[in-house]
């Protein structure tokens, strides 16, 4: 971090609300002391995030009084899109990809933190830690930058970006454990809670506005759930699970049999989908 | 894994893993090894796959496996989907896993000479590293290459993995005489070398012993990584942290923030600052968790000094009983990553630790075969190819020999338009010349010189396609300044090449240090005072922005003489572009051989509607303009 902070212009954080954005918010905490973070955190909102998450957002930016720009995708919202009506993939593109470059460019950002694991999903596995992307924002996996030692290579010219990801060696255990050790605050849908879903396509979809379109008598139905990731409350599935504090969760992965990105719907779309997606510039 | 499952436990647990330490290891090997299914049988067994990920697995094995339906674990572990369908692992991957004593980091490499650098990226953060090899087939040139890698960029702790015993009847025989040949191999590379004969189909010796071959006693591989001791001594070593940061939250705070590279630090420690020099004392030793009694290698603190000592980042704080070396003459190897090649004389910026400095290869000595370690005569390095040479830096840097430090001792090269990671490279000691060569002071300097001539000393570079009209205009220039009582002098690119540069031809390396002479000389020619004119086609940007670099800002006055190929070629001169075309000369700019034209240049002149006497009034207007000659 303090090297993108000594090579970048103008460096900014994706802030995805999530726990890996709160594990490395509270790593730029530690990096930069006594100094803040000097830089300001982005949200990318697709509109359509569980209200927890905005909530927490919010109180956290003030807490720590560090500068937070919120970004959505104008054009989207006048022209409706959302996951119920465009689809996941189309609702993604626009509220979230586009969204995305349109931030950057917009506040001409040369360099962007993500929280991105190289133990979430194969395609990343390659990414490096200094990320370079062209003008278009565009990853090209067989074109990187070679990355040697901590010998990070920051350095763009006009237009071009690099994308950072801090976390790119933690695993998703180091993650629940730091959070643990550190007492980092995250957002309550982390934790077991009876909650209003609906069961679609085999995932447990939390009601957490009218805007989702409920079927002919069907009803939301109480249940004890917790997310395991987080993201668009339409395209996030909720498991049934009682573990509603950190020591309960820490258990309930060491015993789970079923992988992180499950919960989310767009990496099923294709093995090599992600991949794909991280050519088009989403994180 | 146990699901008692009170806090109490899980609190034990994280305890537990906490005080883990981590193993970052490589493994090596060419695709018919069996290093994706080593690798894929590894995090199998740990029970690091989850049930959804080997639903796909099983999916992936019926379509794309090579094991008959059987379940193919080199499918977990081949990433990227091109990768896939040629079946190679292309880049460096990173797995991870993790067992009851220690938790691993896996940099997965690829094994062909094309992709040494790829392995070159995974040793440079591994402490111990796996050579496999397939024991039907014994030490093959490229397990001498990987060893040689291993051991250039500073592992020692190595595993000889023979692999495919199922495939040899786990013939003692075959895995002792494979021992012998490569024990005799890497005598001198100084390894540590451990040997495992195993199945990684099976996991024989994998994780645990084998039945199969009872004639072998030592560890398994899981067994030797879980104990092989990589700590290095970096604590012992004395202090050293590079400044990544200056810390000013406010006026009354001024710290610097870094990682340690070696030893420890703890207030009241003397200190200095290299290269500048300063000295101080630590007076605090500063974390978000609150002032550190003690810091060690790895640990990103922030230092505050008694004293208020002008320091900025690239400066390495180090103990002053025992300060870092600086030098900004280097000799050093280097490996080269990019397509185009490497020549001396060409300018690079270079990384070291916190610290980015234009640099130039100065002497390549010779390039070393990594099949076969030999030394071979180079002028150039190739995409792949390990050189050693040596570095002039425009800066004093501190370092160390790689063979001490690996975060002070290694450097990356950086291309310097485009900004890429061109190469990289190991110091290996400093010259003595740099020590030695005084820079002789005169008394009489430029400003003297020039002064009495009435001028400002400059180079106005004149670059262009051959035929564009650069050195008619600069003939031209020259006897207008002559008449206004200017002193001149002009380097003519073709006049140059029957003297000074007569050994020279039009390769790339041979242009490249064409221009690096004519640049030196031509700022002789500016230290004397003289407008001087220089009329060369000089191709490539990099090399006319090395000139620039070389003057001091405003002597360099770029002048694109922007002739279109098509006009050069009609007016051909000198019947030069007829013989190119016919074949006769090679590497002839426009036709065999680029021309970059220049970016950002002070002038463009168009010859296409104008005489070269028009053009050189148009120069001399822009020189009065900024006040180099008066009129």
């Amino acid at each position: 971090m303090r090297e993108v902070m000594a090579e970048a212009e103008n460096p900014v954080m994706l802030y995805s609300i999530g726990k890996d954005s709160s594990v490395m918010l509270h790593l730029a905490m530690k990096a930069f002391y006594p100094s803040k973070p000097p830089f300001p955190l982005l949200h990318v909102d697709t509109t359509w995030k569980f209200r927890e998450m905005i909530e927490f957002r919010d109180r956290r930016a003030a807490e720590l009084g560090v500068d937070l720009i919120v970004h959505i995708n104008q054009e989207g919202v006048s022209e409706g899109v959302g996951p119920f009506s465009h689809g996941s993939a189309v609702h993604t593109d626009i509220m979230k990809t586009q969204s995305l470059k349109q931030a950057l460019d917009k506040y001409k950002f040369d360099a962007a933190f993500g929280g991105a694991r190289r133990d979430e999903e194969k395609s990343r596995a390659k990414e490096r830690i200094f990320s370079f992307r062209n003008p278009q924002h565009r990853w090209d996996p067989k074109n990187q930058r070679p990355e040697l030692w901590h010998l990070y290579n920051g350095r763009v010219r006009a237009g071009e970006s690099m994308r950072v990801f801090p976390l790119s060696n933690w695993t998703d255990l180091d993650i629940w454990q730091y959070i643990y050790q550190e007492n980092i605050p995250i957002v309550p849908l982390y934790y077991a809670q009876s909650r209003p879903v609906v069961e679609r396509d085999g995932m447990l979809i939390m009601v957490d506005d009218d805007r989702i379109p409920l079927e002919a008598g069907e009803v939301p139905e109480e249940k004890v759930v917790r997310f395991r990731t987080l993201g668009c409350y339409p395209l996030t599935g909720a498991i049934e699970s009682r573990a509603d504090n950190l020591a309960t969760i820490i258990e309930e992965m060491l015993v789970a049999r079923t992988s992180e990105r499950e919960g989310r719907a767009i990496d099923k779309d294709g093995s090599a989908s992600m991949e794909k997606k991280k050519q088009e510039g989403y994180f | 894994m146990n699901s008692t499952g009170s806090p109490a436990d899980i609190e034990g647990y994280l305890e537990d893993q906490a005080s883990k330490t981590t193993l970052r290891f490589l493994t090596c090997g060419s695709v018919d090894d069996g290093k994706s299914t080593l690798i894929g049988r590894l995090l199998y067994d740990s029970k690091l796959i989850f049930e959804d990920q080997l639903a796909a697995l099983e999916a992936d094995s019926r379509r794309q496996g090579t094991q008959g339906g059987e379940i193919d674990l080199a499918l977990l572990v081949d990433g990227l989907a091109a990768e896939r369908e040629q079946g190679i692992t292309i880049d460096v991957a990173y797995r991870f896993f993790a067992t009851d004593k220690r938790k691993f980091v896996v940099a997965d490499t690829p094994g062909h000479e094309q992709y040494t650098r790829n392995m070159a990226t995974g040793a440079s953060n591994a402490e111990a590293a796996i050579i496999l090899i397939d024991a039907r087939k014994g030490v093959l040139t490229q397990t001498r290459r990987h060893s040689y890698i291993v051991s250039l960029f500073g592992i020692k702790e190595v595993v000889l993995a023979i692999n495919k015993m199922d495939l040899v009847d786990y013939d003692e025989k075959v895995f002792a005489r494979i021992v012998d040949e490569y024990r005799h191999f890497a005598a001198g590379l100084g390894l540590t070398i451990t040997n495992i004969p195993m199945s990684a189909l099976n996991g024989a010796n994998v994780m645990g012993g084998s039945d199969l071959m009872p004639w072998y006693d030592g560890p398994s591989l899981l067994e030797w990584l879980e104990t092989v001791d990589v700590s290095g001594g970096l604590d012992e070593d004395p202090f050293r942290m590079p400044v990544q940061w200056v810390n000013r939250p406010n006026l009354d705070f001024r710290g610097f923030s870094g990682t340690i590279a070696s030893g420890r630090v703890e207030p009241g420690l003397e200190v200095q600052l290299l290269p500048s020099g300063a000295r101080s004392r630590v007076a605090r030793v500063v974390t978000f968790d609150g002032d550190l009694p003690t810091a060690g290698p790895g640990e990103a603190v922030t230092i505050v000094l008694e004293d208020e000592v002008d320091a900025s980042r690239g400066e390495v704080i180090c103990a002053a009983d025992d300060p870092i070396d600086t030098s900004d003459q280097l000799a050093v190897h280097i490996l080269w990553m990019d397509e185009h090649e490497l020549y001396p004389g060409r300018q690079y910026y270079l990384k070291t630790a916190t610290k980015t400095v234009p640099c130039v290869v100065t002497e390549l000595k010779h390039k070393i075969n990594v099949n076969t370690m030999e030394h071979q005569p180079a002028r150039r390095l190739e995409l792949n190819e390990v050189g050693v040479g040596n570095l002039s830096l425009s800066d004093r840097v501190a370092f160390t020999r790689y063979g001490n430090n690996r975060e002070l001792g290694s450097f990356i090269l950086m291309d310097r338009q485009s900004f890429a990671t061109v190469g990289v490279g190991l110091f290996d000691f400093s010259l003595r010349r740099a020590e030695n060569v005084v820079w002789q002071a005169l008394t009489v300097d430029k400003f003297s010189r020039s002064e009495i001539k009435h001028q400002k000393p400059c180079v106005i570079w004149l670059t262009g396609l051959s035929g564009s009209g650069k050195s008619t205009i600069a003939n031209v220039l020259e006897n207008r300044l002559h008449d206004l009582h200017r002193h001149t002098y002009v380097l003519d690119g073709d006049n140059v090449r029957h003297g000074l540069n007569r050994d020279l031809g039009f390769t790339e390396a041979d242009r490249v240090e064409n221009i690096r002479r004519v640049g030196e000389t031509a700022k002789l020619m500016v230290d004397a005072g003289l407008i001087t004119i220089v009329s060369f086609i000089s191709p490539y940007v990099t090399e006319r922005r090395m000139v620039r670099d070389l003057l001091e800002d405003g002597e360099f006055i770029e002048v694109f003489v922007d002739t279109p190929l098509e006009i050069c070629e009609q007016r051909d001169p000198k019947g030069l572009y007829r013989k190119a075309r016919a074949g006769e000369i090679k590497n002839f700019t426009g036709i065999g051989s680029e021309y970059q034209a220049p970016e950002n240049p002070e002038y463009v002149l168009s010859t296409v509607d104008q005489t070269a006497e028009e053009s050189a009034e148009q120069l001399l207007k822009f020189l009065a303009d900024r006040d180099i000659v008066q009129r």
